[in-house]
């Protein structure tokens, strides 16, 4: 069974009125059990808005959406995913723990439980001694990291990333992306991650599947395979030339050498040129 | 504690102010074009702190109660009108706040007419609702209807402010964990408008006392503060210190509910230590 289906959703806002914009147009996506897919493209072309019709926060215009073989309502209604915005979007009045304990506290978890679960995920996050803390003495990349520890606190089987390390500095970034991976690895979830960085895309992915906008609609999409996923994976030649081919998949312009290959739930429109 | 050392700043200032004024000022008044724009600054207008001071100690009448026992219980009757209509307004303010945020549609019904309601003058409003007093309730809890009809606009305005204020990925949180409307208001929004609450509060305390002293005059209730201006005043001429006794209770009053007001944040707004927050 595959964590995600999309089948041939078309997503359109204001519709009928002047400022009517089809953000989505004839998308189909395909994320299997274990998959970390990556979503790019240039801004507006409704990367958010396919993450956010997976969440099941808003619905399709035409199409459907089905989160581990229900529908994404469903899925919703269970919890089925964890979700982490490009903003931490912390509660300033909770503590970094009780913000952590949050989707716990709404899941019926007992208190003991509910502190031992968030006590868990930061330390995940490596943020333990932080536990007491008010998001606002935490730095930018501390609360991102809480986000996220948030959205994993419930062990959800996806994981929705909507540019979570966009406003880090490259340092962080870098590390948050090699717990991300660890955390994903060790637990099996399958992972939805927006990004506009190439090389993050890369380096994360099982598969790159690279947008275009207006209408937003999936161009290409890449499969990856690098020899490993750490420092020596970031040097090596296949991470080079996979950065290349989504660049030239992000220009529209064939890929030079290998040409994109259509894994199993391949984009529709993959040659769309 | 720093905030009572300002409040004790604020009194000095304020006395220095008067008796600065008292030393310097024309005891006639300033008149320009026949018209007067500084008061009198004679004893008889303005009398010495201290004559006001002295003059609550010295029985009412000969032979009374001291005039600052008179002021202090009827400022506890007043405190009482105004606790209750504190309470009942706030209490309608944030029912009539969580309606119009959970619905759009009595937000443009309602929200107008609670604007309105602020511009129907108290003295206008008092004589109507004067008839309940003696039939339907106490006629003290008449005057907490006017407290109340005055504290429940601050509430009911900031609390929707604040109602509405989380983020749209704070709500799209919520909706996330398959949270409901309640469950979002509690965890959510009620939260986010604390920092709007507070202030609000601090008006709904100053627009209650106001109404009470004023629905208290404008009803004819006896027992409190404001009364006892209205009943002092009339011996201004005679003894110009007694007025100034009163008015000094309501002062005083007022600094009382506001501090009572401040001291519920505390236990809610720990994080407030460590951020700030927006204020209304
Ligand atoms: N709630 C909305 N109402 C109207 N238009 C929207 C809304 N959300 C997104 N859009 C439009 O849909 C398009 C895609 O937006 P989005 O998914 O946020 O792009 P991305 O995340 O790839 O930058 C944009 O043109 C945007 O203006
Ligand atoms: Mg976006």
């Amino acid at each position: 069974m595959s964590a995600v289906v999309v089948d041939k959703v078309t997503k359109t806002f204001n519709r009928g009125r002047t400022d009517e914009v089809t953000a989505l147009s004839e998308v189909d996506l395909t994320v299997a059990d274990g998959e970390l897919v990556s979503l790019i493209g240039p801004s507006g072309c409704g990367k958010s808005t396919l993450l956010r019709l997976i969440a099941d926060l808003i619905q399709p215009s035409t199409g459907t959406v089905t989160v581990a073989g229900q529908s994404a309502g469903q899925a919703r209604k269970e919890q089925a995913y964890g979700i982490a915005f490009q903003q931490a979007g912390l509660f300033e009045w909770r503590t970094v723990l009780r913000n952590v304990e949050l989707p716990l506290e709404l899941r019926g978890l007992s208190k003991r439980e509910r502190k031992a679960r968030a006590e868990e995920m930061l330390t995940l996050v490596g943020l333990e001694d932080f536990a007491g803390h008010y998001p606002a003495q935490l730095s930018g990349g501390m609360q991102q990291r809480v986000a996220i520890a948030r959205a994993l606190a419930v062990q959800p089987p996806l994981l929705l990333m909507d540019e979570p390390f966009g406003a880090l500095d490259e340092m962080t970034r870098e590390r948050l992306q090699s717990e991300l991976l660890g955390i994903c690895t060790q637990t099996g979830t399958s992972t939805v991650f927006v990004t506009h960085s190439i090389s993050e895309a890369v380096f994360l992915s099982n598969r790159v599947v690279v947008m275009s906008a207006r209408p937003g609609r999936i161009t290409a999409s890449i499969t990856v395979d690098l020899p490993s996923r750490d420092d020596a994976g970031r040097q090596s030649p296949a991470f080079f030339e996979k950065i290349t081919e989504v660049r030239q998949a992000l220009r529209g312009t064939p890929a030079a050498a290998p040409p994109p290959r259509a894994s199993e739930g391949a984009a529709a429109g993959t040659d769309a040129r | 504690m720093k905030r009572a050392l300002y409040v004790l700043l604020g009194l000095a200032v304020a006395a220095a102010l008067w008796e600065g004024y008292k030393a310097v000022g024309n005891p006639d008044g300033t008149v320009l074009f026949g018209v007067r724009i500084l008061p009198r600054a004679d004893d008889l207008s303005m009398p010495h702190l201290w004559t006001v001071l002295e003059r609550l100690g010295r029985p009412e009448l000969t032979g009374g109660r001291p005039v600052w026992i008179v002021v202090a219980s009827a400022c506890l009757f007043t405190l009482g009108i105004t606790a209750a209509g504190f309470v009942i307004g706030a209490l309608i303010g944030l029912l009539l706040a969580v309606a119009m945020e959970r619905f759009r549609i009595v937000e443009r019904g309602l929200l107008p007419y609670v604007i309105l309601s602020q511009t129907v003058p108290l003295v206008a409003l008092a004589p109507l609702v004067a008839g309940w007093g003696g039939t339907i309730m106490p006629p003290w809890a008449v005057v907490s209807v006017i407290a109340a009809y005055l504290a429940f606009f601050p509430v009911a305005v900031g609390m929707l402010r604040g109602l509405q204020s989380p983020s749209a990925s704070g709500v799209e949180l919520m909706r996330s964990y398959a949270a409901g409307w309640w469950r979002t208001l509690v965890k959510l929004r009620f939260p986010s408008a604390l920092p709007y609450l507070f202030p609000a509060l601090r008006l709904a305390g100053a627009a209650a006392v106001v109404g009470a002293v004023v629905g208290e005059i404008s009803t004819g209730t006896r027992g409190g503060i404001g009364r006892l201006i209205i009943e002092y005043s009339r011996e201004a001429t005679s003894d110009p210190a007694k007025v100034y006794t009163a008015m000094l209770g309501a002062a005083v009053l007022g600094l009382v509910v506001a501090g009572l007001v401040s001291l519920l944040e505390l236990p809610l707004m720990r994080h407030r230590r460590h951020v700030e927050v927006v204020t209304l």
